[in-house]
């Protein structure tokens, strides 16, 4: 196995759809994590999280009976009932409204929104799955794209430079102060007096962790 | 000076404008014109009838009896074009007027229009009865006022009055002239009193009109709601189906990555972009039939996702507090789309914007940008299938868009 195991999560997968289920299944056991129970509909998802407190919650937005977001609010309550357990919402899609929900509900991480697709980049799905676990907080790259494209001139983003920007939006993507070193090509020490600058110039929550903090302020623009 | 719009208003106008005009002359005609076609009808009705009620128990009666429906609405669509030589404003529709076959094929269809039966009955008895009166009243001022010329060679019976010699005649003409102005009123009210009735009856059939445009309407949404639901249809089949199948496969072609290793492994690794571009390629084709976003959340997260896309950028401006209906919906999302798609493809703008709001039952909807302008509906195109997928929400559309610009495209759509 050439995933890198950082620990064995316990797992519950919530996903209606049979085939992508069986799919996460596999992929989680062979990376050695636990799969305590895979479910199709929320309900059943909230009963196992109140019975097994799992490390990690994975959850289809969309799920019978509505087919709307009940895999969301599950999300949602699941974060708010039991801190110690982590959420990996997957969608087949953006959609703004979930992201802003979904991270207005967790200011302390734990959570993480990616789109389908991503699950078939094995290792990078994985060590998404591994931040969210340990605390982190994970948007999907395309996410925020897309968030980036938006003209911001008016909100607080705008006092941030094009350099600091783009740090910013790493770490909305989840990745470490090494990671962002690697992927912008320059030296760890540029990328933390980037974020100082970033933390000097956002309105941040005082009470919260200034990392999350700013991401969030970049995510609502 | 203006002349009156219709002989109804001139004969109530000043004696002298009225009798200068052309108006006694049209009623006159008209009058003249009943008594031909009135006579006419009376004929044809009575041959129809008479081989009708004759071979009634033929059964064949029955469809020649039948045909007097028919008959009779060709008579009101002949004495509507008639009606316009006193009324020329205020009888037919207004635009394009149906040809006399359409109207015919549209006839068959409806159900028996008894008040042009009515009609039909009344022109072959009484309507030309009317222009006969009219007639005899228009001729006699002409036979006084030609009486001293006639009283040269003949003796002239007026009325029980003996015109032949002597002031006779040329008292005979002054009193024509007299006469002749009485009956210049008394021919245009003849008229306009049958032309008035011939309103009365024929009018109600405008509302059946009226009703036969209703139900073709009906019709017209009823395929439109059809396509929608068969263009739902598709998308579900598409995102539950295929699309999930297309992602298990990516999935799994992931897994075998971490295991596959040299050769293997790049055509694992190729495979597996095959397959996300096959599905990218998916999901565009299925956003394009009917985007999920739309059906799970509705128009405004609809709208702001087409705006993302958008390599133009967008400001929004939705005021849409609820869902409305699902094919307002579809409707309103297009014409975001294929609109903001123009604005990317032809306007050559800087910015775009998108207004929507709900006013008095109907949705209001603008899309406009700062590009160069001069955008024109041509037929086949983006814009102009927009306008015919508004209408047949029975909605409308509207571009401004001069040379030079900026191009605003507004569309309305009422709320069921």
């Amino acid at each position: 196995m050439s995933a890198p195991v950082v620990r064995p999560l316990r797992i519950v997968v919530a996903e209606d759809e049979a085939l992508l289920r069986e799919g996460l299944v596999r992929i989680l056991e062979r990376a050695g994590h636990q799969v305590l129970a895979d479910v199709d509909d929320a309900d059943a998802l909230l009963a196992f999280v109140e019975r097994t407190t799992p490390d990690l919650v994975i959850t289809d937005i969309r799920m019978p009976p509505t087919h709307t977001d009940e895999g969301l609010r599950a999300a949602i309550a699941i974060r708010a009932g039991h801190p110690e357990t982590a959420v990996m919402v997957l969608s087949a899609y953006i959609a703004d409204a979930y992201v802003a929900d979904l991270l207005d509900s967790a200011p302390d991480g734990g959570i993480g929104y990616l789109l389908k697709d991503r699950v078939g980049h094995v290792r990078d799905f994985l060590s998404s799955l591994d931040r969210v676990a340990a605390g982190g907080t994970v948007v999907d790259p395309e996410v925020v794209r897309q968030l980036l494209r938006r003209s911001r001139s008016d909100g607080p983003l705008a006092a941030l430079t094009a350099r600091e920007l783009e740090v910013l939006a790493q770490m909305a993507e989840g990745h470490t102060n090494q990671g962002i070193a690697d992927r912008l090509f320059v030296s760890e020490a540029a990328v933390r007096k980037h974020i100082g600058s970033i933390f000097a110039k956002l309105p941040l929550d005082p009470d919260s962790d200034r990392r999350v903090s700013a991401v969030l302020t970049y995510l609502r623009g | 000076m203006t002349s009156p719009p219709d002989a109804w208003t001139a004969v109530r106008g000043r004696p002298w404008r009225f009798l200068l005009s052309a108006w006694p002359w049209r009623a006159l005609a008209y009058d003249l014109g009943s008594v031909v076609v009135g006579l006419a009808w009376l004929m044809l009705l009575a041959l129809v009838l008479g081989i009708g009620l004759s071979t009634v128990i033929l059964v064949v009666g029955l469809f020649v009896l039948a045909a007097v429906p028919a008959l009779a609405h060709l008579a009101a669509v002949l004495e509507r074009r008639r009606l316009r030589l006193v009324l020329p404003h205020g009888t037919e529709e207004s635009g394009e007027r149906p040809s006399l076959r359409e109207s015919w094929r549209v006839q068959r269809g409806l159900p028996v229009a008894w008040s042009e039966v009515g009609h039909l009955v009344l022109l072959a008895t009484l309507g030309w009865l009317v222009g006969l009166l009219a007639a005899a009243v228009a001729a006699a001022p002409v036979i006084l006022l030609l009486a001293p010329w006639l009283a040269d060679d003949d003796v002239i019976d007026f009325a029980g009055w003996r015109i032949d010699s002597g002031p006779e005649p040329w008292m005979a003409s002054a009193l024509g002239l007299v006469l002749l102005v009485v009956a210049a009123y008394v021919v245009t009210w003849l008229a306009c009193g049958h032309a008035a009735l011939t309103r009365l009856l024929l009018d109600p059939s405008d509302a059946r009109l009226a009703e036969a445009v209703a139900a073709v309407r009906r019709s017209r949404s009823g395929l439109a709601d059809a396509y929608e639901s068969e263009r739902r249809r598709i998308e579900r089949d598409l995102h539950d189906g295929v699309q999930q199948r297309l992602l298990a496969l990516t999935m799994t072609l992931g897994s075998a990555e971490l295991e596959a290793e040299g050769p293997t492994l790049t055509l694992v690794r190729q495979a597996h972009e095959q397959a996300e571009q096959a599905l990218a390629e998916l999901r565009t084709t299925v956003r394009g039939i009917h985007p999920r976003v739309l059906t799970d959340h509705g128009l405004t997260a609809a709208v702001h996702e087409v705006a993302d896309r958008s390599p133009v950028p967008v400001h929004l401006g939705l005021a849409l507090d609820e869902r409305l209906p699902a094919p307002v919906e579809a409707a309103a999302y297009f014409f975001v789309s294929e609109a903001l798609t123009n604005v990317v493809r032809h306007a050559g703008a800087g910015s775009a914007q998108v207004h929507a709001w709900t006013e008095s039952g109907s949705l209001v909807l603008t899309v406009s940008d700062d590009g160069h302008g001069g955008a024109e509906p041509r037929p086949g195109s983006g814009l102009e299938g927009l306008r015919l997928r508004v209408e047949a929400m029975d909605g409308s559309m509207r571009i401004t868009s001069p040379p030079g610009g900026p191009t605003s495209v507004r569309m309305t759509c009422p709320l069921p």
